[in-house]
């Protein structure tokens, strides 16, 4: 493998992700980031001079709605996926900007 | 000699587009709706929900873009901008970093210290977030994903303005060209327009760029020019004393007038921006340009120019009415109807501004219909009522856009034309008031004012003052 990743970066993308991985965890992810940049690394062998960058895999464009009201009030079936509600609101660990 | 600086000011302006529906799905945009009464599995990032594209938030992008003398990336995408924060459900925001709709444009702006055009970097489109309420009772945070997925264009300018008053006379001109263009009501106030400033302060003649800070939650033009003031204070009071400007995000508290840090770029986000794949690229053909520059409303400067030949009103006058596009649809809608310019403008000009100041409105709010409007006209015109009764009348329909003709008549507001009635009125004020009759005998002019306005109190205001003047005079 030539791609390493430090401990830095695993725990950099970690806070990033917001996940909190074991030592297990963080060994095994550093493996599978380091194979999956050496993948790139590979990719990036091909002459690719002329090519566009490509934007989106399938070849579909201008996909759209008109600007229409299609959608009532379904507070309801939203407020069941809250972990918890008060006044019609989703709950949340006090959050400060 | 002490230092000269500049201050160097770019700004971040978000606008929220006036379509009927989110960008990405049919919920409605609606203002002031109960919690949470406007949302769907798209706008509160429900796995396996995919967005769709709201047409008419590209077709508002494009407009502004053409207004702003931008370039219109025709073949453009969106992107995923990746942040955790509860008002924000995906824990990523649809925007536009590699590809955004509009490029290198610019506005003109006009002040005192000259004309001078700011460039616009980029214009980009992207989604709104919901709302976050803190309750202090449960000591927790409550969430509103109304306002989640409510369609934003970000107006990015180059760092071209110097002072206060030209990122005032900025903001103007984006409101302006926006309103006219019906793609925002732009309120600052309603959050509908929204501008940071980044701000760095320089010594006068210096190549570089000094270290710019991030200014947030600005919700008037005074709280900008307020915060404009304060940070470069700051900023010339750390380079003085021999410190550093440390780059960072800072909240404006409008109620203390100042503002504090809200996050250093120690800490700043890593937002990770990669294509969203959940949306297909957007291609705007040069038939679909061509479109929508032909649908271009006419902007102010024109609008002024036609005025001042179409019109018989005072410069002051158009400058007022156009000001706001909807009190110049208002304008030309009612004079369409009467016919009579010049007095459609003496209402607005007179009564309507009077209103709006007292109530603190602005003219965006006018709820009166031209057609109303000059139903009052022809009131007033064919004497139906006098001007003190239009008056009133005119303050009804301003609150509640009554029709003036049926009011009127409900009220019995007429002006009285039955000259007997009046004849015989007027006969017994002279009766009552024979000290008045007498100093206007003498030649106090001035008595024969009393004398009609205890004729229209006795009338309760139901008769025409010319008429009174006229029958008063003959029989004294």
């Amino acid at each position: 493998m030539a791609n390493v990743i430090s401990d830095e970066t695993i725990e950099y993308v970690g806070i990033l992700a917001k996940l909190e991985l074991s030592d297990e965890e963080k060994e095994q992810a550093k493996k599978d980031m380091g194979s999956m940049l050496d993948y790139i690394d590979k990719l990036a062998e091909l002459d690719t001079t002329g090519i566009e960058p490509m934007s989106h895999v399938f070849p579909v464009q201008n996909v759209f709605r008109e600007d229409v009201v299609t959608n009532g009030d379904e507070s309801e079936k939203t407020l069941k996926n809250a972990p918890g509600g008060k006044d019609n609101m989703f709950m949340v660990p006090k959050t400060f900007e | 000699m002490a230092k000269q600086y500049e201050t160097v000011i770019g700004l971040e302006v978000h606008v929220e587009l006036a379509t009927k529906t989110k960008i990405f799905c049919g919920c409605s945009t609606a203002f002031g709706g109960a919690p949470n009464t406007h949302t769907c599995p798209v706008c509160t990032g429900m796995p396996g929900s995919l967005p769709v594209l709201n047409k008419q938030v590209v077709n508002y992008a494009v407009a502004v873009g053409l207004a702003t003398n931008c370039t219109i990336t025709q073949y453009c995408k969106f992107d995923r901008k990746n942040y955790f924060y509860p008002d924000n459900p995906q824990n990523y925001q649809i925007s536009q970093l590699y590809l955004p709709i509009c490029r290198n444009g610019h506005v003109d702006i006009e002040t005192a210290a000259g004309k001078k055009s700011v460039g616009i970097h980029e214009i980009h489109m992207e989604e709104d977030a919901g709302k976050l309420i803190h309750d202090e009772w449960e000591d927790c945070s409550l969430v509103d994903y109304n306002r989640s997925g409510v369609p934003l264009i970000e107006i990015v300018s180059e760092p071209d303005m110097r002072s206060a008053e030209e990122v005032i006379a900025y903001l103007e001109k984006l409101r302006m060209i926006i309103q006219y263009l019906g793609a925002s009501d732009c309120k600052l106030n309603e959050g509908s327009m929204r501008a940071d400033v980044n701000l760095s302060v320089r010594e006068v003649g210096a190549e570089e760029f000094g270290t710019r800070t991030e200014m947030k939650n600005l919700n008037s033009f005074r709280a900008i020019t307020h915060a404009i003031e304060g940070e470069r204070e700051r900023q010339i009071d750390l380079l003085e004393a021999g410190q550093q400007v440390v780059q960072e995000t800072r909240r404006w508290d409008d109620a203390k007038e100042y503002s504090y840090a809200m996050r250093s770029k120690e800490d700043a986000q890593d937002y990770r921006y990669f294509p969203d794949p959940d949306l297909v690229p957007v291609y705007i053909s040069d038939e679909w340009l061509a479109q929508i520059r032909e649908s271009q409303p006419e902007f102010r400067e024109e609008k002024m120019e036609r005025y001042k030949k179409e019109f018989d009103i005072p410069e002051y006058d158009i400058g007022i009415i156009t000001d706001s596009k909807h009190m110049a649809d208002l304008f030309e809608e009612t004079v369409a109807i009467c016919n009579q310019p010049k007095k459609v403008s003496n209402w607005l000009m007179g009564e309507t501004l009077r209103l709006l100041k007292e109530k603190s409105m602005d003219p965006e709010d006018i709820i009166f219909s031209p057609e109303n409007l000059a139903k009052l006209i022809h009131l007033v015109d064919s004497k139906a009522v006098n001007s003190t009764v239009a008056k009133e009348v005119f303050e009804v329909m301003f609150a509640e856009n009554i029709d003036p003709e049926k009011y009127v008549e409900e009220k019995g507001l007429n002006t009285v034309n039955d000259e007997g009635a009046l004849r015989k009125t007027i006969e017994e004020v002279i009766q009552a008031n024979p000290q008045s009759v007498e100093d206007y005998r003498n030649g106090k002019e001035k008595a024969i004012g009393f004398l009609v306005g205890q004729t229209m109190k006795a009338m309760k205001g139901k008769a025409d003052p010319a008429s009174v003047n006229r029958i008063l005079k003959e029989l004294l």
